[in-house]
């Protein structure tokens, strides 16, 4: 199958082209689709830079990127991109329903296809059942956070790219939050680019793990987590392959730190 | 350490017996320790007054009210409409914001003679004064309520590919209620004061002109009871704001 991202020699900074702070630098990175690829690295790295760039909210300096076979502006114009923050942004005047609709109500004139009202159907799947018309602050912050991504869904993204979403969670709600978001990976067939603190986190879910290194942001290890993976892409975190694993992922981030 | 809260036939009773020891040691009190009427007078007397004079006292409360209300209305509207403005030109708001921000600074006092020779002695020189000082808080409230998005929020817009439109309706309106709000609850005292100064000036009509002249004919229960009607004017304003923003803002 085609790639979901295809990133070459990528440039990308804040400020003018001149005297910009690279965030990036020179960055290849290949991203199969439909697979679910988790981002480490200290903070500065350019992790969230790099979504925001697959996302078109950011402008690359130089270099290529595809994403999808296309453009990042035609990606995001067709709908075919999904985004969960770090914070929940939901809009506390909405109601839980009202929030995952979102995407029915804005940017609607650029769109070709019709987005259906799957918000019922997304509630339910997200274990949000009878909460559409709670508002948000009637919410615990895993719920949130399950509303979050309930919109990011909405669309049927082909491409789903999440900020740090689990990172204010507590450490239950965070291990259930990632089987559900692995059991509906498997469902949807969605590429995930997940960026996270965690190696736990990261070698849980991800099928592939890269490290960036900060100052600039580059690549500086790419492991494959898919040997480890059993039923469903679960690993088990007693295996010592997997020890091994993060332990190696460990040293590349104090490295990079 | 914070005080625990108290409980809540306490938190409405106290306001009550507070307001009524007041009341009392005014009534009782200053008449014992020979306070002369014409400087206070008491508030049955205030009362006696307001219900021997109603006619009058409806008669000027009808001009205030109007002229305070209209005020309101266009003052906070103009302050809302050019902070909408401004957030969507950076250009104008960057020439513009610091000559509003200096005409703030003219005291009212000053302006209102200004204003009364542009617009003559009726109704319409009140309204614009009471106008003109409702609408610089709510110009910069809602300035900053329009731009009190996240950027995250912003993103997210983005990410949908919302127009400017839909990001004003969706975003930073429902964004900029609370302070806007906030800035109506000062508006609702501010306008009243501004349509009696306007009276101060240059009126025969109003809760202003009546208390000019109460207070040259040496009238104080009648000035008293000219204060206490403003005052309640100020506060039903107020009310309804409080109301409207229950109603609008449930979060």
């Amino acid at each position: 199958m085609a790639n979901a991202i295809e990133a070459s020699r990528l440039d990308v900074g804040y400020g003018g082209r001149q005297t910009a702070v690279k965030v990036l630098a020179g960055l290849d990175l290949t991203v199969a689709a439909g697979s679910f690829l988790s981002i480490l690295g200290p903070s500065g790295c350019g992790k969230s830079t790099l979504l925001r760039v697959v996302a078109d909210l950011l402008d690359p300096l130089g270099g290529t990127i595809s994403v999808l076979g296309d453009t990042p502006h035609a990606v995001r114009s067709r709908r075919d991109v999904g985004f969960v923050f770090q914070d929940s942004t939901l809009l506390p005047w909405r109601t839980v329903r009202d929030n995952v609709r979102l995407p029915l109500g804005v940017g609607q004139g650029s769109l070709t296809r019709k987005i259906e009202d799957r918000s019922d159907e997304l509630l339910e799947l997200m274990g949000l059942a009878g909460f559409g018309e709670r508002l948000p602050h009637q919410l615990s912050g895993g719920q949130r956070q399950r509303v979050a991504i309930a919109r990011a869904l909405l669309g049927q993204p082909k491409l789903l790219l999440m900020d740090e979403p689990f990172g204010a969670l507590d450490e239950i709600t965070r291990d259930r939050l990632n089987d559900e978001l692995l059991a509906l990976w498997r469902r949807t067939g969605t590429t995930i680019l997940f960026v996270t603190h965690s190696i736990a986190e990261a070698t849980y879910l991800g099928e592939r793990v890269i490290v960036l290194a900060a100052n600039p942001g580059r690549l500086i290890k790419d492991q494959d987590m898919r040997p480890f993976k059993q039923d469903g892409n679960r690993c088990s975190r007693e295996d010592p392959a997997v020890i091994a694993a993060m332990a190696g992922l460990r040293g590349a981030l104090e490295q990079a730190s | 350490m914070r005080q625990a809260p108290l409980p809540p036939a306490l938190g409405i009773a106290l306001p009550v017996l507070g307001a009524a020891s007041i009341l009392l040691t005014w009534q009782f009190l200053l008449p014992w320790l020979g306070v002369p009427a014409y400087i206070v007078p008491t508030p049955t007397a205030i009362f006696g007054v307001f219900r021997k004079s109603l006619a009058l006292f409806l008669g000027n409360l009808w001009p205030t009210l109007i002229e305070a209300l209209a005020g309101f209305v266009i003052g906070n509207l103009a302050g809302v409409l050019l902070a909408v403005v401004f957030v969507h030109s950076r250009v104008l708001q960057a020439a513009y914001f610091p000559i509003v921000l200096f005409f703030n600074t003219i005291p009212i006092l000053a302006l209102s003679p200004i204003i009364i020779l542009i617009f003559g002695l009726g109704m319409t020189p009140k309204i614009v004064i009471a106008a003109v000082i409702c609408f610089f808080p709510t110009l910069v409230n809602m300035i900053r309520g329009l731009d009190s998005a996240s950027d995250n929020e912003h993103e997210l817009f983005r990410v949908l590919s919302a127009t400017r439109r839909e990001v004003f309706w969706s975003l930073r309106l429902p964004r900029a209620l609370p302070m806007l709000f906030s800035s109506l609850r000062i508006a609702s005292a501010t306008a009243v004061i501004g349509a009696i100064v306007g009276e101060w000036i240059g009126s025969d009509k109003g809760l202003g002109a009546l208390i000019i002249q109460a207070s040259f004919n040496y009238q104080s229960d009648r000035l008293y009871a000219a204060i206490v009607l403003s005052s309640s004017l100020s506060i039903a304003l107020f009310a309804i704001v409080v109301l409207v923003e229950r109603r609008v803002i449930k979060y």
